[in-house]
């Protein structure tokens, strides 16, 4: 059976819906708390929505400096999964492990709604099990959703094919109306929709059970390799 | 651990003497300051003062409002808790439980709405994990004044980012509410948060004080100078000078508030502690009493232990301090350590501040002075039960028999809706409800906007169906009949989702309780609930009275705001308020009069609020709830919406309107010309004759579910069909033919609170 780690930081608020929703798609999911230092060779790490530390200073800002981070970012760096949702997609920008930033919505409000969003990369970790340019409803939650990046490091993601879900009406401004980004390799997966609170077909579309379900094809599939136990690797050997 | 009796009470480090002023000042009368004196046979300390003047406060001693509250139903087969804990809860199937309550806030958001707002939804998430259940739901009734003025546009947005940003940072979903402007709330805005939660019946935990030698613990956030004497200030009229108690106003962290959930749910699973409360109102003071009263035990607090956020704090401040994220634990001596390492792991700290005593007094000391001792059971039970007069003042009752005025031009049927639409207490709340988390936690099934909010209970096969409703203007014109009224329309709302009604919990926000015609509102307002209530078997579990809600302009609007539960028995009978699917019949439930008194109508649209507002047959609305449960259980139902203000011509534009503003609305086409007797079209469409329903019905369903309405004689009019997105909703009356682009409408319902927030981007005419 295939193992998730859930990062809970204080703060966190969506811990509990992501490790059913993995657990639904038949991975072993267990709660690992900030102040570890190590992770326990897990074969995704997910980074759950929320607000870290009460997300008082600037999302994410706090959690990056977190104990457990160091852990998360030599699992990344190896070639480790990682996914973060929402704060999770906030927290992973911050610690530099996805380009740019997510900020205060155009509207300046929170704002939670369904959206519609596009599938852009259909072979990243947790997108294998949909189509390319598949449309699906989501939910958002979120006051600061609004990705932001220079034009530069845009016109690469786009290049590049980095971008994982778009909105197909934009709902607070993102740069290019981008709602989900990945790392080149499709290892590291950010973004502002939580597709696990729409991962039960008895209670809303289902569909984003996809993103979990993905997990498990990508891994058997061979695209996911467990990286090595990581977890008493000194920091210094690696360099960003 | 006693003190020895040879101590005598001392006034506290440098403390003001008593005078009639300072007795004054503290909101108490000359005869409760009598009775004071007796009670101890002496002149209290300042510190007594302050204590007697917390618990004795409106808002902590409900002196003027218990012998009502006695008239309520309170129990039933489904009760486990009653009225008279935190949070009161009822029976699910299974071994489940809801604990659930609501609870106002009004005066500290009339003068800092965004933190007024926020510790009030903190504030009633702890009273319900208070009780061992885990928050699954949030819910708010909020009243303003016309979004016309600066100001209340300023409390409206600073009370619903308040009320987000708690609620959001804690992870507990919003799923529904009501939101209403009249002017009589300009200066005085009301803001009630109801909470849902849900337990193992055998993890409910009470909160009682027991065990001589066990320890109180503070758990959560230090003790600061904020919301000192905060009961007391809910319990006055507002005023000029009203603003200067900002600095009463408390602050809220949702961020520790989320913590200190975490944690008390840990502690009540470990089987650690005895009981656990949350200091709220009145803060250390009214916890640790209450749980002494409960208990029958005395209580002995050592105010220098409890751990501030400033120096020099006196035992006063500490005892009366309102600061937010705190709890009071009871627990065994030696299980402290354990308690502390629970605590620790959500990065809180837990600090023993006392103990229970066998002496049943209420003790203070401070660096080893004993600052106050108060016969504990005379400082909760001995407050004086005021019995006001009542009587209906001559205006309301000429109100009620009055008829609007002959000159008043009637707007046509076409221009009626769209302007009923774009009245913001009639408009759609998306610009409220999508600065809500209404999805965390994964459970909603139905969210915001419908008539109820429904999510799933983890686990289970059930789901539980809540909604908050009051028409405050039916209660001004007739309290008794407005009091039925607002539990009617919350057992419809409950009951067009499929479930069933199972209890209510209600936040009474009324005037000054001292002048007649208010307590006349007040009193016939609870008889209605109580009638309503015994009807539907929906006990009352509990809730909050607010008086006091006054500000130079007069009293509120009565505002007796029903929460309800109701249990969906499986969350796949769930049945929408919107049509879904073209080709279904449309056809009305209950029967229709053209009942225009107390109408959203008369009121938006002629500029008069009076009339008698529609009788309430509650034999009729407990049938229409049976059809609507039974008819969801067996499938027969598509939609189902709830018939309320703006009548008949609001629900089927309703019901059209698209889940989101990016999806298209369907249509409708009706014919009313023989329904109702050749009803005018005004009474017809915007009538709000109670017990009723616009239902939608597959083809093939609509025989059984005739049948169904029949057995339970109910009336049922098949009126229509509806049709394809993007087509039109036409109405045929006896009269005339009416048709609107349902997208036009609803964009109308869409754009009415934003356009208003925005003032600088309305366009020129738009105003209210």
């Amino acid at each position: 059976m295939m193992r998730a780690a859930v990062i809970t930081f204080p703060g966190s608020n969506c811990e509990h819906d992501t490790v059913r929703a993995l657990t639904q798609a038949g991975i072993h999911a267990e709660l690992v708390w900030h102040r570890e230092t190590s992770l326990q060779a897990p074969d995704v790490v997910l980074l759950p929505g929320g607000f870290s530390y009460g997300d008082y200073l600037r999302s994410g800002a706090i959690a990056r400096f977190s104990p457990i981070m160091e852990a998360v970012r030599t699992h990344a760096l190896a070639g480790g999964a990682v996914i973060g949702i929402c704060n999770g997609f906030q927290v992973l920008c911050e610690a530099g492990l996805l380009p740019g930033a997510l900020t205060k919505n155009a509207g300046l409000l929170f704002t939670s709604r369904t959206v519609r969003v596009t599938i852009e990369r259909s072979d990243t970790i947790c997108t294998v099990d949909f189509e390319q340019g598949a449309r699906l409803s989501l939910p958002i939650a979120n006051g600061e959703g609004r990705f932001v990046a220079d034009e530069q490091t845009l016109d690469q993601l786009e290049a590049e094919g980095h971008v994982v879900l778009r909105y197909a009406e934009n709902p607070n401004g993102s740069a290019r109306g981008i709602a989900g980004i990945c790392n080149p390799q499709g290892t590291i997966v950010g973004m502002m929709p939580h597709p696990e609170r729409a991962a039960n077909a008895r209670l809303n579309s289902g569909e984003g059970g996809r993103f979990f379900s993905s997990i498990v094809t990508s891994f058997h599939s061979q695209m996911l390799t467990s990286p090595p136990n990581t977890s008493g690797l000194n920091r210094d050997s690696y360099v960003e | 651990m006693t003190l020895t009796p040879s101590l005598t009470v001392q006034p506290g480090p440098p403390e003001p003497a008593i005078t009639d002023a300072l007795v004054r000042e503290h909101n108490l009368t000359e005869d409760e300051y009598r009775r004071i004196r007796s009670i101890l046979g002496r002149t209290p300390t300042y510190t007594e003062l302050g204590i007697f003047s917390a618990l004795w406060s409106e808002h902590c001693s409900y002196k003027h409002s218990k012998p009502i509250l006695r008239t309520f139903p309170t129990t039933g087969r489904q009760v486990i808790q009653g009225p008279g804990e935190n949070a009161g809860v009822l029976r699910l199937p299974n071994g489940w439980a809801v604990a659930f309550k609501i609870e106002s806030h009004n005066h500290p958001s009339a003068v800092e709405p965004y933190q007024g707002a926020a510790t009030g939804v903190g504030g009633i998430l702890r009273d319900v994990f208070t009780m061992g259940a885990r928050p699954i739901a949030l819910l708010n009734s909020l009243r303003l004044g016309p979004l016309t003025e600066p100001r209340n546009r300023y409390l409206f947005g600073g009370i619903v980012r308040g009320v987000g940003d708690y609620g959001n940072c804690v992870g507990v979903p919003t799923l529904g509410g009501e939101v209403a402007f009249a002017p009589g709330y300009s200066g005085n805005p009301l803001v009630n948060a109801m909470c849902v939660g849900i337990l193992r019946e055998e993890d409910l935990i009470r909160a009682r004080a027991e065990g001589i030698g066990n320890v109180l613990l503070a758990v959560g956030a230090r003790t600061g100078r904020d919301g000192i004497h905060g009961a007391s200030f809910a319990s006055e009229e507002l005023s000029e000078q009203s603003e200067a108690r900002r600095p009463q106003v408390q602050v809220g962290d949702p961020f520790t508030g989320k913590l200190l959930l975490e944690a008390s749910l840990a502690l009540i699973q470990s089987g650690e502690i005895v009981a656990i409360q949350d200091m709220g109102a009145a803060g250390l003071t009214s916890s640790s009493a209450e749980m002494a009263a409960r208990g029958g035990v005395g209580v002995q607090l050592n105010t220098d232990k409890v751990p501030v956020r400033e120096e020099g704090m006196s035992p006063y401040e500490i005892l009366l301090s309102e600061s937010q994220e705190r709890m009071l634990v009871v627990a065994e001596p030696e299980r402290i350590p354990a308690i502390e390492a629970i605590c620790a792991r959500w990065e809180l700290s837990a600090t023993a501040v006392g103990h229970v005593t066998d002496d049943g007094d209420f003790r203070v000391c401070h660096d080893g002075q004993l600052v106050a001792s108060i016969p504990g059971r005379d400082l909760v039970d001995e407050c004086p039960i005021y019995y006001p007069a009542a009587e209906e003042s001559t205006q309301a009752r000429s109100r009620r028999e009055a008829s609007p005025p002959p000159s008043a031009t009637m707007p046509g049927t076409q221009s009626a809706l769209e302007q009923l639409l774009d009245v913001p207490s009639l408009a759609s709340k998306r610009w409220v409800y999508e600065q809500y988390d209404s999805t965390v936690q994964a459970g909603t099934v139905i969210g915001p906007g419908g008539d109820a909010g429904v999510v799933h209970v983890p686990d289970t096969p059930f789901g539980l169906a809540m909604t908050v409703d009051c028409n405050s203007r039916y209660v001004a014109l007739d309290p008794y009949e407005g009091g039925k009224a607002a539990v009617a329309e919350a057992a419809r709302n409950i009951a067009c989702t499929g479930a069933t009604p199972l209890g209510i919990t209600d936040c009474l926000n009324f005037g000054n309780p001292e002048k007649p015609d208010v307590f006349f509102q007040f009193r016939e307002a609870c008889r209605g609930i109580a009638d309503a209530c015994r009807t539907f078997d929906t006990p009352v579990t509990g809730g909050n009275v607010s008086f006091y809600n006054e500000n130079p302009g007069g009293a509120i609007d009565p505002t007796p705001v029903v929460g309800m539960v109701g249990l969906l028995h499986s969350i796949e009978h769930h049945t929408p308020s919107r049509f879904i699917t073209p080709g279904h019949r449309v056809l009305v439930l209950g029967s229709t009069d053209g009942h225009l008194g107390g109408s959203a109508y008369w009121a938006h649209l002629l500029g008069f609020v009076g009339g008698p507002p529609p009788p309430v047959d509650l034999e009729a609305e407990r049938k229409l709830q049976q059809v609507l449960i039974t008819g969801a259980e067996k499938g027969l139902l598509a939609s189902a919406h709830d018939c309320a203000e703006g009548g008949l011509a609001v629900t089927l534009a309703e019901a059209c309107f698209p889940a989101t503003p990016e999806d298209r609305s369907l249509g409708a086409a009706v014919d009313l010309s023989d329904y109702a007797r050749g009803l005018d079209p005004t009474p017809l469409l915007f009538g709000e004759d109670q017990a009723r329903a616009v239902v939608s019905v597959a083809p093939q369903h609509v025989p059984a579910f005739g049948r169904l309405a029949a057995e339970h004689g109910v009336p049922l009019v098949d009126v229509g069909e509806v049709t394809v997105a993007g087509s039109l909703l036409s109405i045929l009356t006896s009269k005339e033919r009416t048709a609107w682009d349902p997208s036009h409408l609803s964009s109308i319902a869409d754009r009415s609170i934003p356009r208003r927030m925005t003032p600088r981007a309305t366009q020129p005419g738009e105003g209210q």
